[in-house]
């Protein structure tokens, strides 16, 4: 179980995350539009991440922290 | 819960002003969590380069300073002369600034063996002036100054710059490295760590060229351009350590 905290308003949506999550868990929130017009990254299923920090390490502009 | 992943402290909190999807921000933060493991953050100081990371200064938290284009490794020198103990300088370049307009500065760098660590990013295109061919593009790359694909009969080969420096006798370390994947971010992250211990240790010259991508001047999404890097860029731009003095004198 791990805790991921996403700085909505920086992401741009560019989707690196999405591909980078071994699980799959990170999809596009298609719902949702932030401040700079993108659909910002957002977690699926929080309980089934492990915290590897393959998305935050992917992130070109650092809006990931990982706890565990 | 313990914290396993966060922005360095290195990095400042403004945000930047690159496209979605590109590779420059990965690489400022490996720079600035390297800066921050090294603890180095009040002596150091950075030149920023002319081109697309022109606004490095905003985004690094240590001293900045912006040069001339091509001329980083120039201002670098002479900072770092300046006070050669009590500094670690490092310059954020393109390759449209370094193997370009920069060229003879880096060379002429290089061969002084200059006590400086050079992050040089490789996205094969200029991107702030609206993707025209660099001096890096790949033969048959399409760009808006080669819409048919860049004729080598016309406008000559790709300069590997790696290759090229190796052959000098003064360079300490240079090193091709990518981000297209987490195992690669890791690794160019060791690359650039060694840059910069380098510099400490006072060995000399290191560069490490990050082979990145420009999903916008490409005319990709950021997913199919980390897959045309790989595919196009990796096989004319081999990865690897292409000298390391200090490790081959240790051999011998």
């Amino acid at each position: 179980m791990a805790k991921l905290t996403f700085k909505t308003d920086k992401c741009k949506g560019c989707g690196l995350c999405v591909d980078a999550c071994p699980k799959g868990l990170i999809k596009l929130a298609n719902d949702k539009i932030n401040q700079k017009g993108y659909h910002p990254a957002a977690i699926t299923d929080e309980s089934a991440c492990v915290g590897c920090a393959a998305c935050a390490m992917m992130c070109p502009d650092c809006i990931i922290k990982v706890e565990r | 819960m313990a914290v396993v992943f966060d922005k360095p402290h290195a990095l400042t909190d403004v945000p930047m002003h690159y496209c979605p999807g590109c590779t420059h921000g990965i690489v400022h933060r490996l720079v600035a969590e390297v800066i921050d493991e090294l603890g180095i953050e009040g002596k150091t100081i950075g030149i920023a380069p002319v081109g697309c990371s022109v606004f490095a200064y905003n985004y690094f938290n240590c001293d900045m300073i912006e040069a001339a284009h091509g001329r980083a490794p120039a201002v670098a020198t002479g900072v770092k002369r300046s006070d050669p103990e009590n500094h670690v300088v490092f310059t954020y370049q393109g390759d449209g600034d370094l193997a370009s307009i920069g060229m003879a500065e880096t060379v002429h760098a290089a061969a002084r063996n200059e006590n400086i660590t050079i992050i040089f990013i490789n996205n094969a295109i200029y991107g702030m002036t609206g993707g025209q061919m660099a001096p890096t593009s790949l033969p048959g790359q399409v760009t808006q100054t080669s819409p048919y694909g860049r004729d080598t009969k016309h406008c000559g080969f790709p300069i590997k710059v790696c290759e090229m420096l190796s052959e000098l006798e003064g360079p300490e370390y240079l090193e091709r490295v990518t981000v297209s994947n987490v195992k690669n971010i890791v690794k160019a992250k060791k690359a650039i760590k060694k840059a910069f211990q380098n510099q400490i240790d006072g060995k000399g010259f290191s560069l490490v060229e990050v082979v990145s991508t420009c999903p916008t001047n490409w005319g990709m999404t950021p997913q199919n351009a980390l897959k045309w890097l790989e595919e196009n860029m990796l096989p004319y731009y081999p990865l690897g350590v292409y000298k390391d003095r200090s490790a081959k004198e240790e051999t011998k």
